[in-house]
């Protein structure tokens, strides 16, 4: 004796919140009933596990008819074959592209391909994300970069019109296809301590001054890349330190503004030409793509680890690059107003995130 | 040439990858009509082709305009190999020929392939140039409208109802001819599709031309149903009640809710095309029943004893002077809104054989009842009268018929007659004799112990007015109406169910052009339902419904109906009816006896019209309870203590929206299974006939238990489903449990043991008592039935003493002997006794006590409407749900496949209530139960019906505000109008007699429409506060999420987010007939759609399931497209059919067939309507309360 047949169907497609994030998560539908069990619902509508079991099955059968949309997020809203209002559309979406921060810290900077898909599972054991959810997750970044690659365009808009994705989660799919896009290492032991967030920030910073893009929205260029132009004149940034006078007059100029204004200021007066050394080097090796992947390992190893040891805090920090900044431009033979200040925004705001 | 489509195809898009080398597609277009095609260019490499065609123009026979659909293909240009079809879509366009509805088709619609399923959409453009024949002999039947709703279409207004219209096509199926051994199983899936869609086409344009012969214009309650006889062939038969509706132009709440504003000479225009035909003619086969009897000699045929005096009238009257005869009931659209519709006049109908002039001095408004009284014949008719709830079944002609053993030979005898019978007076005596088997069975069935005794003053007059409507139906060949709601004043008494079912071996059908065969087969069963019908005492059948079990070569043919006895006014002469006008003033009948008195004086002087007050009425028996031949308990009426009633009442028909209802209904069904020999040809058919009677027997006494462990009193929308298999028989019985106010408190359930000698058997069965008294107090509680104690003094019914009576009556059952030594007069009521010992009564007693209780803020019924619950949301939720249940052990006892059946139906309403707990406090609805045994092993049960959330606290019964206070503090702006609401309710209401004097009875139930209109104000409120309390509102969630970004480039992109779905509109889909909080403002015409779904892929899609799941979302997806196209927004009166699933595991492969029909509408929501004449302010509301929408 066994149930041989069982569906349901509404008009209005019935999705249950709580079983669509089981169903996202991975669970099986045995594992999702066991869940929901837990979870009281059974006392709640005096339902048995038989109902419960019945019910979940259907709910899943309905997410993977309606996975195939979803893969297509403006299809789902022309779609004719389920009638979902709109709000529930939307949330069908977000969450089937939410991801796991700590999944995507994972495969961050990483080529989104089958190789990389291929260690999922050492990523799942690692993070505890079930292999199907990361997978879901993987697929997900992959479709998004594949779809957005190839596309002209502001970034964060391209996706959220093709994935009817909310600002914030538009926003960090844009991050993650830069990252990828630009291979940027994250997974580096010295890089373990920032978040997704972290990242997230900085490759919006990045995409908001250093893209082609950014300079211009007319141009016909993809917001994926760096400016090329941009990159190649930060190379004249070196003079900052090649110049002798020039450095010592920076690194005056920056004592006088600093002095008494912070604890640790020896060690800035000490530490100025070393660090001042990196931050320029980083901006004139970024021209090579291989420097642009090692470009916040370098950031950390650089300039954040030097000022760490030292115990300067995140407003010693801010105090020092403000000025550090701002000093540049009163140089009488520095000429790169311009380049130096997109330069150095970016740098500054980065290193303040990720400084902690 | 009266007609001429034309088609334009405009563009595709999310077409499947035809190409896999370039992942794209080159498609083209065929449109065919007829036997004439055009193609579209190939739009190259493309998913979204654009083809923008020029209109492809067909000139065609408004005939082929009927019959023949659409039929648009899409595929895919390849220029080495053959072209692949991508997929097909088949357009009715007979919504087109009716100028009332739909003008144009246009929009997106689902390309469907009967492999793939559906595969992209299509947008189209159709439009037809129609020229209307006015021939007297065409063959077409253009114009005349299509309703699947049972009840008056709400924006309608019946003019005049003839009644009955049938008719069937045969065909070979498809799938069964030699050629499908060598096509594709699409080929021969799309042949079967288009075949259908040919029938059903041809059988409306035939059914419409009986329609314009009967000079109708309309169809409403139209019911079709497709029998897949296998080899002997494919069966399309649709019945339907023809009607003359007139549309209510004006859409303001004025107009509607007082019919009477519009003029008669409105009527007069409208009538004129009814004028030269004959009431209630029906064309097709003068053949006698028997002139198959060639065929017949393979039928067999069986009888229920409950009802065994079937078709026994005197026909002397045949002879009587024929007379006028007028069928004018003017419903007003909002039927059940309209206490008071004046009767505008209709010109006078003539029976064409009529001997008498029509120039008789019958002047439209004088009414001469005298000249009434002289045509009406002198012979007062005698009644048989069968119980209310008497399952009357179908005993058919057959000498070689397996009868139950108490059937003697005289009876089959007789009944081998066709009707009509002449049986003399005497034959009373016999029948009295027959009567001894059911007297047992039906005192089992009701607990009846006493019949009435006393005559009534009933009377003559009575007896004479009924004669005198009966008459006017009886001419007709079957008095049959398919509504099962009526405006008031169209139903006067209710007597009772009457079914019939009869057991035929099919054999191919050798000419489709003369279904002469299947035709005689209704055409008994219709016989036999109209002399039961006779035999309760009733002139009329209501609720009526046909249908089929077929397993292999026996086909189990069934219909049932109630017998009713419809309002004079509606059915009877001329003079009459300008009587109606003057009956219908609201009368005060609380006031006392003097009063009620006068009344009746009134009326008859007027023309015999009983004086029923309207909420009780119905309720009289309409038989003479004189001549009751068989033991009913008839008291007076408890709402109006002047007519008899009986004590439980069945009926196939909707709760009247008038009735005095105490608390509220409950879903109530009687489930069945009986395992059977497997056998062949006749053996088989023999055993199912012996099975069948002891089936129904034991459904009823099941539903009778259950009803009572209620509390209730009676049930409606009744429908027995009995499906056939080849080692079982499953019978489904399920209605809605009601309390009538009129109809007295039913009597408790007692349990006895046969040996009371045991301690622990005595213990066991106290226990059995207890539970059971128990589960009735708490459903009592759980139902709001609590009705007003009546001093048994005060009623001054007849009862006699129960005791003896019982005593009487149950000499002839094999248990009466311990039975009635039993102290029968329990307390006041007689007791229900339930035997342990019998082990009938111990699966009784069982399945009473496994009927798991709905969770908490559930209610479920199988009617329109739910007795109690009159505040709906507008969100509603409607779905079919599917179980198949696979027994794997065969060995069962009839037992544990009841148990195993019975628990499949509880386990599937559980699953329902648990899916839609998110809509509590909700109802469901027209909750449609249709059990098949699809092969040997299997059950499979499919459940359609709609959910419906309403508020909690029923505010507007008590015409006062009571609903918490923080809601209406959510809605403070709000208030004003709330105010002003309420008193226009109460002001309305005063204004109704019936809620000034009768403080106990509902008195909204009464004033329907300014209730209706209050709670849609209240409705809005109440959603408004709900989405606040709930802390989302939809709406404003949305729209916040939809500014994300600041900056100004973004907004440009805004706009190019579709966030809201715009592109395709939300279609509701209802079985009711309505959609609360909202009005239907068009009738788009007939949905009516068969898909066939086949896959060779059955694991890969799924499994059986997600097969299935997949082709419902499907089907309801092409109604919604269809339904938009057509320009509506709702599939109202909307039902599946047929849902037939065959699996070959083993093969990997899977069939199914599904048939939906509906009416597609338009509808406004009211609190839009409102929101244009009243206030501005309101338009806020609305928007809320759209999005807090479900569907």
């Amino acid at each position: 004796m066994s149930v041989e047949l069982d569906v349901f169907v509404g008009n209005t497609t019935i999705m249950d919140k709580e079983v669509f994030q089981l169903w996202l998560n991975g669970y099986t539908v045995s594992d999702a009933v066991k869940v929901r069990i837990e979870g009281g619902i059974m006392e709640e509508c005096e339902a048995n596990a038989e109902v419960l079991l019945s019910d979940t099955m259907d709910q899943y059968r309905t997410f993977q008819m309606c996975e195939r949309l979803l893969h297509h997020p403006a299809k789902l809203s022309n779609q004719l074959l389920f009638q979902i209002p709109p709000d529930r559309q939307a949330m069908l979406i977000e969450r089937y592209y939410a991801f796991d921060d700590a999944f995507v810290r994972e495969v961050l900077g990483k080529k989104l391909s089958k190789g990389t898909k291929k260690d999922l599972d050492d990523v799942s054991a690692k993070t505890g994300i079930m292999l199907k959810s990361c997978r879901r997750q993987f697929d997900n970044f992959k479709r998004v970069f594949k779809v957005v690659e190839e596309l002209k365009g502001p970034l964060v808009e391209n996706i959220q019109q093709h994935f009817l994705l909310p600002d914030q989660l538009g926003r960090d799919y844009a991050a993650i296809v830069f990252f990828a896009s630009n291979r940027f290492e994250t997974g580096k032991k010295k890089l373990q301590y920032l978040t997704f967030q972290d990242f997230a920030f900085c490759a919006g910073q990045l995409i908001n001054h250093w893209t082609v893009g950014a300079v211009d929205n007319m141009m016909d260029d993809m917001d994926v890349d760096l400016d090329k132009e941009f990159l190649q004149d930060l190379k004249d940034l070196k003079i900052l330190i090649t110049d002798k006078d020039l450095l010592d007059q920076h690194k005056s100029l920056v004592c006088t503004a600093l002095r008494g204004k912070t604890n640790v200021f020896n060690e800035m007066e000490a530490n100025f030409k070393n660090l001042s050394r990196s931050l320029v080097n980083i901006a004139a090796k970024l021209i090579n793509a291989k420097d642009v992947r090692d470009f916040f390992i370098d950031l950390v190893e650089k300039f954040i680890e030097p000022c760490r040891s030292d115990r300067w805090t995140s407003i010693d920090v801010n105090l020092y690059l403000t000025h550090y900044t701002n000093s540049a431009h009163i140089l009488d033979t520095f000429k790169h107003h311009g380049v130096w200040t997109r330069y150095m925004g970016v740098i500054k705001s980065c290193i303040l995130r990720i400084y902690h | 040439m009266p007609g001429k489509l034309k088609v334009k195809i405009v563009a595709g898009r999310h077409l499947p990858v035809m190409d896999r080398a370039s992942d794209l597609t080159d498609a083209f277009v065929d449109v065919k009509f007829g036997n004439t095609t055009f193609k579209t260019d190939v739009y190259p490499k493309s998913l979204n082709p654009q083809w923008n065609s020029e209109w492809f123009k067909f000139e065609v026979d408004d005939e082929d305009l009927q019959d023949e659909p659409l039929q648009i293909t899409v595929l895919d240009h390849d220029t080495y190999s053959a072209n692949d079809a991508i997929g097909k879509v088949y357009i009715d366009i007979d919504p087109l020929l009716c100028s009332e509805a739909a003008t144009v088709i246009s929009g997106w619609l689902p390309i469907y392939d009967t492999i793939h399923g559906i595969r992209g959409e299509i947008n189209v453009l159709v439009k037809v140039d129609f020229f209307n024949d006015l021939n007297r002999f065409r063959q077409s039947s253009c114009g005349v409208k299509f309703f699947c709703t049972t009840s008056i279409p709400r924006c309608y207004r019946a003019v005049m109802v003839h009644g009955f219209v049938e008719e069937l096509v045969v065909n070979e199926d498809p799938e069964y001819q030699w050629i499908d051994r060598i096509r594709t199983p699409r080929a021969s899936n799309e042949a079967r599709q288009r075949l259908i869609f040919l029938m059903s086409g041809e059988l409306q344009r035939k059914i419409g031309l009986k329609v314009l012969e009967m000079g109708g214009n309309a169809v409403v309650g139209y019911l079709q149903c497709f029998d897949l006889e296998g080899e002997s062939g494919l069966v399309v038969r649709a019945i339907g009640t023809a009607c003359t509706l007139e549309k209510i132009s004006t859409l303001t709440s004025a107009s509607a809710t007082h019919p009477s504003n519009s003029s008669p000479s409105k009527d007069m225009k409208d009538s004129p095309q009814a004028a030269p035909s004959t009431l209630g003619c029906r064309s097709t086969h003068s053949s006698p029943v028997h002139s198959a009897s060639g065929r017949l000699s393979q039928g067999f045929s069986v009888s229920v004893p409950t009802l065994l005096f079937a078709g026994m009238k005197p026909r002397h009257r045949s002879s009587e002077a024929p007379r006028f005869r007028q069928c004018r009931p003017v419903f007003g659209e909002e039927a059940p809104g309209i206490p008071l519709s004046s009767g505008p006049p209709t010109p006078l109908r003539v029976q064409t054989f009529s001997s008498f002039s029509p120039s008789k001095s019958y002047s439209r408004q004088s009414s001469s009842s005298d000249t009434e009284l002289s045509l009406t014949p002198k012979t007062v008719r005698i009644y048989l009268s069968p119980s209310s709830p008497a399952l009357v079944s179908d005993s058919s002609p057959l000498p070689s018929a397996h009868l139950p053993r108490h059937l003697r030979p005289g009876m089959s005898s007789r009944s081998t007659t066709p009707p009509p019978l002449h049986v003399s007076q005497s034959d009373t005596a016999m029948l009295r004799k027959s009567m001894s088997f059911s007297e047992e069975l039906l005192l089992a069935a009701s607990g009846m112990g006493s019949g009435g005794s006393a005559g009534k003053e009933a009377g003559p007059l009575k007896a004479l007015l009924r004669q005198q409507t009966q008459s006017a139906l009886e001419q007709r060949e079957y008095p049959f109406f398919t509504l099962t709601s009526f405006p008031p004043g169209f139903l006067l008494h209710v007597g009772g169910v009457v079914s019939a079912r009869s057991v035929k071996l099919l054999d191919r059908i050798h000419n489709p052009d003369e279904p002469e065969t299947r035709d005689a087969w209704w055409e008994e069963i219709r016989q036999e339902i109209k002399s039961h019908a006779k035999a309760l005492g009733c002139h009329a059948v209501l609720g009526y419904s046909e249908s089929t079990s077929i397993c292999e070569e026996v086909c189990i043919l069934s219909a049932s109906g109630t017998a009713a006895i419809l309002g004079s006014r509606f059915v009877q002469d001329g003079p009459l009816d300008t009587d109606y006008r003057l009956s219908r003033q609201p009368l005060v009948f609380s006031t006392g006896a003097e009063r009620v008195e006068g009344d009746m004086g009134s009326s008859a002087s007027l023309g015999f019209e009983e004086v029923a007050p309207p909420g009780c009425g119905f309720c009289h028996i309409p038989y003479d309870e004189l001549n009751i031949p068989f033991p009913a308990q008839l008291t007076y009426c408890y709402y109006c203590r002047r007519f008899k009633v009986p004590d439980v009442l069945f009926t196939t028909i909707d709760l009247p929206t008038e009735a005095n209802v105490t608390g509220k209904g409950c879903l109530i069904q009687a489930r069945l299974c009986r395992t059977k020999k497997k056998a062949q040809g006749e053996g088989n058919a023999t055993a199912i006939s012996n099975l069948l009677p002891f089936l129904e027997y034991e459904l009823h006494t099941q539903l009778m238990n259950k009803l009572k462990l209620r509390g209730m009193n009676s049930l409606f929308g009744l429908r027995i489903q009995i499906s056939v298999g080849e080692t079982m028989l499953l019978g489904l019985a399920s209605a809605t449990g009601v309390y009538l106010t009129a109809l007295p408190s039913p009597g408790r359930i007692q349990i006895a043991g046969k040996t009371p000698s045991d301690i622990t058997y005595e213990q066991h069965i106290s226990n059995m008592q207890k539970k059971i008294n128990d589960t009735i107090a708490k459903n009592k509680e759980l139902y709001e039935v609590n009705p007003p104690e009546v001093v048994e003094e005060m009623i001054g019914s007849p009862i006699p003493e129960p005791r003896q009576r019982s005593r009487l009556l149950r000499s002839h059952s094999e248990s009466s002997d311990e039975v009635t030594e039993l102290d029968l007069s329990h307390g006041k009521k007689d007791a229900f006794v339930l035997e342990i010992d019998d082990t009938d009564a111990v699966e009784d007693i069982h399945a009473l006590l496994t009927d798991s209780p709905m969770p908490p803020g559930f209610y479920s019924c199988n009617t329109e409407i739910m007795p109690g619950i009159q505040n709906w949301t507008s969100a509603i939720q409607m779905f079919t749900s599917v179980r198949v249940f696979r027994l794997n052990n065969a060995n069962l006892t009839n037992q544990g496949l009841n148990k195993i059946f019975s628990d499949l139906c509880e386990n599937l309403l559980k699953s329902l209530y648990f899916k839609l707990r998110s809509m509590i406090p909700c109802c469901l609805c027209h909750l449609n139960f249709t059990v098949a045994v699809p092969e040997d092993e299997l059950i499979q049960v499919a459940v359609t019906a709609v959910a419906m959330s309403f508020y909690k606290d029923q505010t507007l019964e008590n015409g006062r505000q009571s609903g918490d206070k923080t809601l209406i503090k959510a809605i403070t702006e709000n208030d004003e109008q709330l105010q002003f609401n309420l008193e226009l309710n109460a002001e309305s209401s005063s204004s109704n007699p019936l809620s000034s004097t009768k403080g106990l009875s509902d008195v909204s139930g009464s004033h329907p429409s300014a209730r209706d209109r209050c709670s849609s104000w209240i409705e809005q409120l109440r959603l408004k506060a709900h989405t606040i309390r709930r802390g989302s509102v939809k709406t404003t969630s949305s729209l916040e999420k939809a500014s994300p970004l600041p900056e100004g480039r973004s907004r440009s992109l805004q706009s190019n987010r579709s966030y809201s779905g715009s592109s395709v509109t939300v279609v509701k889909m209802t079985p009711l007939s309505f959609i609360p909080g909202a009005k239907i403002t068009k009738y788009l015409g007939i949905i009516n759609m068969f898909f066939i779904r086949e896959t060779s892929s059955l694991r890969e899609e799924g499994g059986v399931s997600g097969f299935l799941h997949t082709f419902i979302a499907e089907v309801f997806a092409m109604v919604r497209a269809h339904v938009a196209a057509l320009g509506g927004n709702a599939l109202v009166s909307y039902s599946m059919k047929e849902c037939v699933f065959m699996e070959n595991p083993n093969k990997n492969q899977a069939q199914s067939l599904i048939n939906v029909s509906g009416d597609a509408v338009i509808f406004v929501r009211e609190s839009e309507l409102e929101a244009t004449s009243v206030q501005p302010q309101s338009a806020a509301t609305r928007e809320t309360s759209n999005g807090g929408d479900g569907t």
